[in-house]
């Protein structure tokens, strides 16, 4: 009865409300908004996300967007890009080059694990048992990483002369080996490259391996030599399983970077001799920059989707791994 | 783990370092009175010493006595110590004649100006995220942490294009420091870690603040940039050492020998000069790294531990 008697204009407001409620929260929402969003701070959050929009618009998200579209593009720079297809990754897969490459990077790969995987471990191990110095111990152990990689690779390329007094064969002769040819050698130059990059690499997953020593928990070493273990048997069954996490993410992270090593056999043999040590990403460098008339860029981007696809299934493992074991 | 959180640490300096008596390592103490386990370590010891001594150092004080030992020396008799006496004339001429000091110069402005771009993006993004959090914070977070399992590779073609053609701006960036500083800006585990360590300052100390009157730029100036110098710390050696060290993409985008660093412009010197200028010029180009190795040790090792999580 008494809603009858109210006058219409009320009715009909109430009605118009009730009859489409979203209109009136989207226009109270939007009215907050607008004013709320000055005085709750919007400008100001932008202007200190501006630095990052900025820089990452322009210098990641953008180019990551660009390289899966140029992939199916033809691009000279000069006239518009086309799309064509798949054509960029048939060229790359059609390209004996790649095969070669894939080759000697896998090869790179195992021989800086052979080289470079051990060693860092059991110097860290035997590192952790210095009583006194330790500090001179990482220090010395980790003065190869703060040589400049260029500086280091060109002095080894020096190191790796291949005449009778070259440095290494002058050392080589004090033992009674004869000169080796080193670098200039399709044999001997990937051996060559990797160790380079183990001496200019290992310093630094010593430190890794040394701060995850000291995070051993020490009652397990008590435990064990309650139960009688030797050195022997407390490195073996306490202190290798405890490493276990790093040792796997350290084993990851050097298959992902070994996958995109350049500056070795760029700087050291061009990716000679015979393309014996032309590796992927020499390959993309070689696609887009090395031709003076103009790079492919279509290959070089296709190359590089198709390298980071690998790279990617691996970096998620590590995160997977680093997730579970961080806690 | 191995991105550790670094947390803030209420007023540990360096000289308090704290004794854990659990300390110990795997040979215990009862271990090392053994006469023949000592004996065993102190021989493992000395060896250990010798083999890094051999490695660590020795390439680079043979490149050291290099710098000052004439070509014909050098080249007869590699490993012979200064057999025709020290020429330090070698390291004048490549500093003044090869005009090591202009890329010694550029390496500096490539260094420092990567580093301040990449505070300022890190810094700034972090506080945005983490303090200030609007609601699309998750969103940006989420965008940024994607990147890092996109790997450098992919964006050389395109980035080398962008720089050609930047977007807004319509003058090429070749040949300019930015075409270094401003890509360097984009690391997102700068901000990661920098959106780790705001999360865990006390908010109790945001909130005072506020109430006492402090707006967004206030406190983000006067209250959260002064704790935050641990992390700053971490990130200064990161950006300041990845700088120093790339190699391919200051190579890309910076073709004039006038602007290039020291790293772009050694490999092109090899054929150019006389073989001891160059290897002068090598050392040259290692001083600075190993002083500033050996003034901040600690920083340098602790960083390196965490070190491991940014190579992917």
């Amino acid at each position: 009865m008494t809603t009858v008697e109210t006058p219409p204009i009320i009715d009909l407001a109430a009605a118009s409300a009730a009859a489409s409620p979203q209109r009136v929260i989207v226009q109270r929402t939007r009215k907050r908004n607008f004013g709320t969003w000055v005085r709750g701070g919007g400008v100001s959050n932008l202007v200190f996300l501006l630095p990052m929009l900025v820089i990452f618009g322009a210098f990641s998200w953008y180019p990551i967007v660009q390289a899966l579209v140029m992939s199916f593009q033809k691009t000279n720079l000069v006239t518009p890009a086309i799309f064509v297809g798949w054509d960029n990754f048939a060229r790359v897969l059609h390209d004996p080059n790649l095969y070669v490459a894939i080759q000697n990077t896998g090869y790179f790969a195992l021989l800086a694990l052979i080289f470079g995987y051990p060693v860092p471990l059991v110097a860290a191990v035997l590192m952790s048992e210095v009583r006194r110095g330790k500090g001179l111990f990482s220090a010395l152990a980790y003065l190869p990483v703060v040589v400049p990689p260029v500086v280091a690779v060109l002095l080894w390329k020096f190191f790796y002369d291949g005449r009778p007094e070259g440095v290494f064969n002058t050392i080589l002769g004090w033992v009674g080996i004869p000169p080796q040819p080193w670098i200039q050698n399709a044999i001997e130059a990937m051996p060559s490259l990797v160790l380079e990059a183990t001496w200019a690499a290992a310093g630094g997953t010593v430190i890794i391996y040394l701060a995850a020593l000291t995070s051993v928990p020490p009652e397990l070493y008590d435990a064990a030599e309650v139960d009688g273990a030797s050195i022997w048997q407390k490195i073996w069954h306490v202190t290798l399983p405890q490493l276990r996490g790093v040792l796997i993410i350290t084993l990851i992270l050097q298959i992902i970077g070994t996958s995109q090593v350049f500056l070795e056999p760029f700087l050291f043999t061009g990716g000679g001799p015979a393309n014996a040590t032309i590796t992927i990403l020499l390959l993309i460098y070689r696609y887009a920059f090395q031709n003076s008339l103009g790079g492919n860029y279509g290959a070089a981007t296709a190359l590089s989707v198709m390298l980071a696809l690998f790279l990617a299934a691996l970096s998620l493992i590590y995160f997977q791994l680093t997730k579970r074991w961080s806690s | 783990m191995t991105i550790p959180k670094i947390l803030p640490r209420a007023g540990r300096r360096r000289g308090a370092k704290v004794v854990d008596a659990n300390e110990r390592s795997i040979i215990s103490a009862s271990d090392w009175r053994r006469r023949g386990t000592r004996g065993t370590f102190t021989v493992l010891n000395g060896v250990l010493l010798l083999v890094l001594v051999v490695f660590g150092l020795g390439p680079i004080l043979w490149l050291a006595k290099s710098a000052i030992t004439p070509t014909q020396d050098t080249l007869q008799s590699p490993m012979a110590l200064f057999p025709h006496g020290v020429d330090w004339g070698i390291i004048v001429t490549a500093w003044t004649e090869v005009h090591i000091d202009v890329q010694f110069v550029n390496t500096i402005w490539v260094a420092l100006g990567s580093w301040i771009v990449q505070i300022i993006v890190a810094t700034t993004a972090g506080y945005a995220l983490s303090v200030l959090k609007p609601r699309y914070a998750g969103i940006l977070n989420g965008l940024v942490l994607a990147t890092l399992f996109v790997p450098a590779v992919v964006l050389l073609v395109p980035l080398y294009l962008v720089i050609i053609h930047p977007p807004l701006i319509q003058t090429s960036l070749i040949n300019t420091f930015w075409a270094v500083w401003l890509p360097a800006g984009a690391n997102a585990f700068n901000i990661l870690l920098v959106k780790r360590f705001f999360d865990n300052l006390p908010r109790e100390v945001f909130e005072a603040a506020r109430t006492e009157g402090a707006g967004p730029f206030r406190l983000f100036w006067s209250i959260v940039l002064p704790m935050s110098r641990p992390i700053l710390g971490v990130i200064s050696v990161f950006a300041i050492i990845a700088a120093y060290k790339d190699y391919l993409w200051p190579l890309l985008v910076l073709r004039d020998p006038s602007v290039q660093p020291l790293s772009v412009r050694l490999p092109t010197l090899q054929k150019a000069i006389e073989l001891d200028v160059y290897l002068a010029a090598l050392a040259i180009a290692t001083i600075i790294p190993i002083v500033f190795f050996l003034v901040f040790q600690r920083a340098f090792l602790k960083s390196a531990g965490l070190g491991g999580a940014i190579k992917g």
